[in-house]
């Protein structure tokens, strides 16, 4: 098991804390199949069937909360993608989570150097964290490896900006921004899906032609028909359940969907 | 935020995308601070081919650095350059942009950065 980032210094009460379905996200791409995928498709002296060498891949997490997953990606670098060599950013509508994830990053790379003590770096870069709707700010085809925990709670509406609310980092906020910032983090709206369907939408633009997203799904978002939908894009998409938990029933709770184009002659 | 972002970044409103102005976006009254970190050749190697350099030539001399060569230099040139490497990893990896704007050349937008966070946020009319 690959440690978890330290988040104790993050304000819980306008940031998201690390729950079940953020240690989920860590735990698929930590799995045996999924590093196999990452080494395969990213890792420079994987022997593959592309002869030139990989360009270094660009790692991005939407709505990064505490930053504990974008930690974890940044810092176990050389486990998850047989390199440390990858570039890693951070966007986050919620100024406070951009704050706290550029600290969890910093310390859990420092940890990660202190734990392979002097042998060569484990972490890979991490360049930044912005405030942003999705990947809005991003060029577009950019993007190697896409994460998403969405807002994916089925809520009767999305939440909106109170009056008084500034979104720069404000020195203080009052009780009804800090409930804004936590509503955006679970808050999805129709099928808890609202969010989650923009972003599905973007995808095609979004990523480079080899990449691929991991988007967490509950039962309520309908992730049969998410797939389904993510197939009609082209005979080349795939999405694929990769890892799951909470299973009652033969209904799992929270699962975590690759999505990516199979280019392979 | 490091120099190196903002060779990913781009403006944020829909329609701009398309235009070749929204991108790079433009530092102004760009506070900078420096990060000691250790060399690493490798990587900026690895790093050249996912760069797009006229994008990076226009960074760079808009925050006041030396100006780069006009053609991106091969992994080969690169690797025999060791003045090139250290320009580069001072440039691309140790400074980072902690308080200014950053302005799009096509409708104009200036995103703030504060503590080193842009914020691509946008007003409602914008989006
Ligand atoms: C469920 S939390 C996940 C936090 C963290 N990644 C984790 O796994 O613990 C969802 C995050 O997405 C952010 N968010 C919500 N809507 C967003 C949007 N449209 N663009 C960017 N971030 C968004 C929220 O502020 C919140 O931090």
């Amino acid at each position: 098991m690959l440690p978890t980032p330290d988040t104790s210094h993050v304000p819980y009460e306008r940031v998201y804390e690390p729950a079940e379905d953020s240690f989920l996200l860590l735990d698929t791409l930590s799995s045996a199949s999924e590093t196999q995928y990452l080494h395969e498709t990213f890792s420079p002296d994987a022997s593959s069937s592309s002869p030139s060498p990989k360009a270094i891949p660009f790692v991005v997490e939407l709505g990064t909360g505490s930053g504990v997953v974008l930690a974890f990606i940044t810092a176990h670098a050389k486990t998850l993608f047989g390199t440390n060599q990858i570039l890693t950013a951070g966007v986050d509508m919620n100024a406070f989570a951009c704050r706290a994830t550029i600290k969890t990053v910093e310390k859990a790379q420092a940890d990660s150097v202190a734990e392979a003590g002097g042998n060569e770096k484990p972490h890979g870069l991490y360049l930044g964290s912005v405030m942003g709707d999705l990947a809005a700010p991003l060029r577009n085809h950019s993007v190697d490896v896409l994460v998403f925990n969405p807002p994916y709670v089925p809520t009767s509406e999305m939440p909106s900006r109170p009056e008084t609310f500034t979104e720069d980092l404000p020195s203080k906020t009052s009780f009804d921004d800090d409930s804004y910032l936590l509503s955006l983090s679970y808050a999805g709206g129709r099928d808890g899906m609202e969010t989650t369907d923009r972003l599905i939408d973007a995808l095609p633009e979004i990523l480079s032609p080899r990449g691929c997203a991991y988007i967490l799904l509950c039962a309520q978002n309908k992730p049969e028909q998410v797939k389904a939908r993510i197939q009609t894009f082209g005979s080349e998409w795939r999405a694929v359940t990769v890892g799951s938990s909470g299973k009652t029933a033969g209904w799992e709770k929270l699962q975590i969907v690759r999505i990516w184009r199979d280019i392979s002659p | 935020m490091k120099v190196l972002s903002l060779n990913f970044l781009t403006c944020a409103v829909k329609a701009c995308k398309s235009s070749s102005d929204s991108y790079p976006l433009h530092p102004q009254d760009a506070e900078l601070v420096q990060d000691e970190i250790e060399l690493n050749p490798d990587m900026l190697i690895n790093v050249l081919p996912r760069l797009d350099w006229t994008a990076l030539r226009t960074t760079s001399s808009e925050l006041g650095f030396p100006a780069l060569p006009e053609q991106a230099p091969t992994a080969e040139e690169l690797q025999a350059d060791e003045k090139m490497i250290r320009d580069l990893h001072h440039l691309l990896l140790e400074t980072q942009i902690s308080e200014g704007k950053l302005v799009c050349a096509n409708c104009g937008h200036q995103y703030a950065v504060k503590e080193g966070i842009a914020n691509f946020l946008l007003p409602s009319h914008l989006v």
